[in-house]
C-alpha cells in the first residue's frame, strides 16, 4: 500500500483497545484456545466480507451471501455424506461452484435486468434459502456423516494458527492485490466513485459488476465449505442472517456504502472487530442485547466518521490547493 | 494556411446528422468536416446544439439520422470506448472526474502503465501524470484525490486526460470556460502543437479572442441548424455573432456610472491558512467590485469564506455595520448576501428537479401563499426569468440537468438574482454563457447596481473585469497585490498584479 490509510488504522486501534480492555478484565480472553476460537469464527466472516467489499466498491450490495453460504455448505456436506470417497479438493470445488453459479445469476440479473442490486439480491436471498430448504427437505447432516479428514480441516492449525484463518488471510491478500494493483481492480473503484465518468471513460461496467458478483458468490461458496468443515453439523438454515453481519463488517471496516472507496484489509479488520466484540462481551458476561446495540452504534459511528473524513479531506485539499497546484 | 481542397482527406466527416430528445430537437441536419492539422471552431448560442454534436463524436449519443465518416470510411460509434479506439479524444464541457481516485488514475484509468505480471507501475504512472500536467503548466500532486478540486483544476485534469490519449482527433467542448487567460494561452499553444503533428481539432468556446486566435475554420450553429462554415480569415467577430444570434447584440459591458452609497460589506484581514492571507476590501451600495487573478489565486476561496461556506482562521466580515458570524451561509443569507457559486452542477442546481422548482428554490417562503406553493405560481415566476435570460429549454417542467451547460448557468443566476439581495456575490457569472446573454447578464448587473445593490464579482475574463468593475482587487497566490480603480485599469496593469509584479502597475 502506498499510503497510510487513517481509516484502517482507526479500526485497528479500536480492535487493539477492545482486546486490551477485555484482557485486562479477564486474562483468559488471551489464552491460546480462546484466540484460536476467535480467529476461527472470524475466518468465515472475513471471506464473506472480502467478496462483499468488491461488490460494495462498485456501488452495489450482495444480500444473498448468507443464503449462498447455506446452499454451498449443505451441498458440500451432502456430497461428502453420500459419497464419502470424494476427494476433498473436488468437494470444495463443488461448494465454490455452487456459490459461483449463484453469483453469476445475481450479476446477470442486475446488469442485464437493470434492477438495483438491493432488490435482486434480496430476492435471491429468499429464493436460494428456499432452494436449500427444498434440497434438505428437513434433513440435517451431522459430523458423524462426514469424513474425518474433512472435519479435521476445520480445526487444523499450522504453527498454532488455524488453517481457516490462514486461508481467509490468503483470500484477503489476493483480493487486496487485485483491487490495488490491477487495472480491472481499479476500474471497480471508478465505477463506484462516479458511474457517469466510468461510462465516458469506456469502462466495461456491466462486465466488471458481473465479475464482482461472481467473486462474491464464489467466496460465499468457499465460506460454505469452511462452515461445513468447521461446524460439522449442517442443515438448510446454515448462515441465516449472516448477510447483515457481513455488510456491517464491511461498513465498519471503512468501505463506503456508496462505493468508490475503502479496502478489503479494512473490511477484514471490520470482520475481526465484530467477532471480537461478540466474544469479548460474552467473556465479560454482558447481556447479548447490548452486543447488538454496540454493533449498531459502531456502524453509525463508522458512517459518521466517513462523512466527517470525506468533508474534512475535501476541505483540507481545497485549502492546500493554491500552494500545491501553482508554482506562480 | 493550407488550402482545404489540397489538404489530405478529411479525418472526420459528419454528414447531415440529427438528434432529438423527445420533443426537443437538439441538432437537425448538421454537416461538419475536420481536416488533419486544422482547428475547426464551433460557435453558437447556448443550446445551439454544440455539445450534442460533441456527444455524438464521443460515442455518447447515436445520431438519429445522418452518417459519420472517419478517413472516408462510414463508422458507427457504439459507445465511448469505440470512439476512443477510433482515435477520438474528447474534452467534455462538464468535467466528470472520479472523486475517490487520484489525479493520476483519473488521467490513466484502464491505461495505467504496468510492470511485472501486469501489475500497475505506480512510479511510472506518477511520472506520466506529472509530465502530462506539466504540458499545461500545472503542478498538481498526482497522488491527491480529485475530490475537492476547483472547477478550473477539474477542467485542467479533464484536458490533460484527453491530451494523454494517443488520438488523431481532439474534440474540445469549452475547455477554457473556467480558465483564465494564462492557462488558456498555454492550452492554445498545446493545440497548435497537436495540429503541427497532424491532429484534427474541433474547438468550442464562447470567447471570440480564442476562436479567432486559434481556428482555421469556423462553423456557426443556430437552433440546432448549420448556418455557415468559412475559413476564419474571411470572418470577423461581428459577422459570427450576427449569424449566431440572428439579430444585433446590445453592447457588451453596458456599465452605467453610479454614485456609490454607504458601505454594506466590509471584509478586514480575512485569512485562511494555505488559501488566502490578510484580505481586506469593502463594497458600497451601487458598486461593482471585481476580484481578479489567475486560476488558483484564491478568489473563489475568499468569497466562499465571506458567504460562510468555508471557515476562516482570522479576520472579520461585517454587513451593514453588523458582524457576520463565520461559517454560516444561513446567517449570510439572512443578512442579505447571495452567492452564485462557481460549480453549478455541484452547488448551484438540483439537476433532477424541474427548471421552475430550481428557480423558486431560494424563495419558497416568499412565493408561497398561506404556506402552500402552487405549481402555477412557480411556473409563472420561472417563465418570467427564463424569458428574461433567454433560457432555451423544453418547457419549465423539464429537469434542469437536461439543459445545455450555458442554460443551466442562467438558471443558477436567475435563482439568486430573484432573491433581490443587498450584496450579490457572483463567482464566474458568465462562465459558459454565450455572447448575447452575456450582454444581458451584464446589463442586469448594471441595473442592479444602479438600484443600490453591492456586487462582488469573481471573474477570470479580463474584458469582463475591465468593462464592469468600479474597483478591481487583484489576488496573487492568496494575497492582494493591487486595488485598481475600474475605469483607469488596463489589461496590462491587472495582469502585472495577477502574476505578482504589481510594481509594473504603478
Ligand atoms: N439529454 C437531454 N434531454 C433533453 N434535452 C436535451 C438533452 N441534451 C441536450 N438537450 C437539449 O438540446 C439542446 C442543445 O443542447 P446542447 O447541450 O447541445 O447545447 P450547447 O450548444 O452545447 O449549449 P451551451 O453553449 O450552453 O453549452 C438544448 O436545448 C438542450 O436543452
Ligand atoms: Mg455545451
Amino acid at each position: 500500500m502506498t499510503r497510510a490509510h487513517p481509516r484502517e488504522l482507526g479500526v485497528l486501534a479500536a480492535l487493539l483497545l477492545l482486546i486490551a480492555g477485555t484482557a485486562a478484565a479477564n486474562p483468559r480472553f488471551l489464552s491460546a484456545q480462546s484466540v484460536r476460537d476467535l480467529l476461527l469464527s472470524a475466518a468465515i466472516l472475513t471471506v464473506l466480507a472480502a467478496g462483499q467489499t468488491v461488490v460494495v466498491l462498485t456501488r452495489n450490495i450482495d444480500l444473498s451471501v448468507g443464503s449462498v453460504l447455506g446452499l454451498a455448505a449443505f451441498g458440500t456436506a451432502d456430497l461428502l455424506a453420500t459419497h464419502p470417497g470424494t476427494p476433498l479438493p473436488l468437494a470444495a470445488l463443488a461448494g465454490i461452484t455452487i456459490g459461483a453459479l449463484c453469483g453469476a445469476l445475481n450479476g446477470a440479473l442486475i446488469s442485464y435486468g437493470g434492477v438495483p442490486a438491493l432488490v435482486i439480491t434480496l430476492g435471491t436471498l429468499y429464493v436460494l434459502r428456499g432452494a436449500a430448504h427444498s434440497w434438505a427437505a428437513g434433513r440435517q447432516i451431522n459430523a458423524a456423516d462426514l469424513p474425518r479428514p474433512f472435519l479435521d480441516l476445520g480445526t487444523a492449525t499450522v504453527l498454532g494458527i488455524p488453517l481457516l484463518a490462514l486461508l481467509a488471510t490468503a483470500v484477503v491478500l489476493a483480493v487486496a492485490l487485485w483491487l490495488h494493483s490491477y487495472r480491472s481492480g481499479r476500474e471497480l473503484y471508478a465505477i463506484g466513485s462516479e458511474p457517469a465518468a466510468a461510462a465516458r471513460a469506456g469502462v466495461p461496467a456491466g462486465r466488471r459488476i458481473r465479475t464482482a458478483f461472481l467473486l462474491s458468490g464464489s467466496l460465499a461458496g468457499l465460506a460454505g465449505v469452511l462452515y461445513a468443515a468447521r461446524y460439522g453439523t449442517v442443515d438448510a438454515t446454515a448462515g441465516q442472517g449472516m448477510e447483515l453481519q457481513v455488510v456491517a463488517a464491511v461498513v465498519v471496516g471503512g468501505v463506503a456504502i456508496f462505493g468508490g472507496s475503502g479496502s478489503v484489509t479494512g473490511a477484514a479488520l471490520g470482520a475481526l472487530l465484530l467477532t471480537c466484540i461478540g466474544s469479548s462481551l460474552a467473556v465479560l458476561r454482558v447481556d447479548p442485547f447490548w452486543q447488538q446495540a454496540v454493533v449498531g452504534a459502531l456502524i453509525l459511528a463508522a458512517i459518521g466518521l466517513d462523512r466527517l473524513l470525506t468533508t474534512r479531506l475535501a476541505a483540507r485539499a481545497a485549502r492546500t490547493a493554491p500552494e500545491v497546484s501553482r508554482a506562480g | 494556411m493550407p488550402d482545404p481542397t489540397a489538404a489530405p482527406p478529411p479525418a472526420l466527416r459528419l454528414h447531415r446528422v440529427a438528434k432529438s430528445f423527445g420533443a426537443v430537437t437538439a441538432v437537425s441536419d448538421v454537416s461538419l468536416t475536420l481536416h488533419p492539422g486544422r482547428v475547426h471552431a464551433l460557435a453558437g448560442e447556448n443550446g445551439a446544439g454544440k455539445s450534442t454534436l460533441v456527444r455524438m463524436l464521443a460515442g455518447v449519443h447515436r445520431p438519429d439520422r445522418g452518417t459519420l465518416e472517419l478517413d472516408g470510411h462510414p463508422t458507427v460509434l457504439r459507445d465511448p470506448a469505440a470512439a476512443r479506439a477510433a482515435g477520438i479524444a474528447v474534452i467534455h464541457q462538464e468535467p466528470t472526474l472520479f472523486p475517490d481516485l487520484s489525479i493520476a488514475e483519473n488521467l490513466y484509468l484502464s491505461r495505467q502503465p504496468t510492470g511485472r505480471l501486469g501489475r500497475i507501475d505506480r512510479r511510472a504512472l506518477r511520472a506520466a501524470t506529472t509530465a502530462q500536467l506539466a504540458r499545461l503548466g500545472v503542478t498538481l500532486d498526482p497522488d491527491r484525490p480529485a475530490r475537492g478540486l476547483s472547477i478550473a483544476d477539474q477542467q485542467l485534469v479533464e484536458i490533460a486526460r484527453a491530451l494523454s490519449l494517443d488520438a488523431r482527433i481532439f474534440v474540445m467542448d469549452e475547455p477554457t470556460a473556467a480558465l483564465s487567460g494564462t492557462e488558456a494561452a498555454r492550452l492554445a499553444a498545446v493545440v497548435r502543437g497537436l495540429c503541427d503533428r497532424g491532429a484534427a481539432v474541433l474547438f468550442i468556446s464562447h470567447r471570440f479572442e480564442e476562436i479567432f486566435g486559434l481556428a482555421h475554420d469556423i462553423t456557426v450553429l443556430r437552433d440546432g441548424r448549420h448556418v455557415s462554415t468559412d475559413p476564419a480569415d474571411r470572418l470577423t467577430p461581428d459577422t459570427v455573432v450576427r449569424r449566431m444570434v440572428g439579430r444585433d447584440v446590445g453592447a457588451l459591458y453596458p456599465k452605467t456610472p453610479t454614485t456609490p452609497g454607504d458601505t454594506v460589506l466590509e471584509v478586514t484581514g480575512l485569512t485562511r491558512h494555505g488559501a488566502f492571507h490578510d484580505i481586506s476590501f469593502s463594497v458600497r451600495r451601487g458598486e461593482i467590485l471585481a476580484l481578479a487573478g489567475l486560476v488558483g489565486a484564491g478568489r473563489s476561496e475568499v468569497v466562499r469564506a465571506v458567504f460562510g461556506v468555508d471557515r476562516y482562521d482570522a479576520g472579520t466580515v461585517t454587513v451593514a455595520g453588523r458582524p457576520l458570524p463565520a461559517g454560516s451561509p444561513a446567517a449570510a443569507m439572512a443578512a442579505g448576501l447571495a452567492l452564485v457559486p462557481e460549480d453549478r452542477r455541484q452547488q448551484g442546481l438540483v439537476l433532477q428537479l424541474s427548471v421552475e422548482r430550481n428557480t423558486a428554490l431560494t424563495r419558497l417562503r416568499r412565493l408561497a401563499r398561506h404556506g402552500l406553493l402552487t405549481t402555477r405560481r412557480e411556473r409563472a415566476d420561472a417563465l418570467h426569468w427564463t424569458e428574461r435570460l433567454r433560457v432555451r429549454h423544453g418547457g419549465t417542467h423539464t429537469p434542469a440537468g437536461t439543459l445545455s451547460g450555458g442554460n443551466q448557468q442562467k438558471i443558477v443566476l436567475a435563482k439568486w438574482l430573484a432573491t433581490e439581495p443587498a450584496v450579490l456575490i457572483l463567482d464566474e457569472p458568465t462562465r459558459g454563457i454565450d455572447i448575447g446573454t452575456k450582454a444581458e447578464v451584464h446589463r442586469m448587473m448594471s441595473e442592479l447596481a444602479a438600484r443600490g445593490l453591492a456586487i462582488v464579482m469573481v471573474s477570470s475574463e479580463l474584458p469582463e473585469v475591465l468593462g464592469m468593475a468600479d474597483r478591481i482587487l487583484v489576488l496573487h497566490e492568496g494575497r492582494a497585490t493591487a486595488t485598481l480603480p475600474g475605469p483607469g485599469a488596463t489589461a496590462e496593469t491587472v495582469m502585472a498584479a495577477a502574476t505578482g509584479h504589481p510594481g509594473g502597475a504603478a
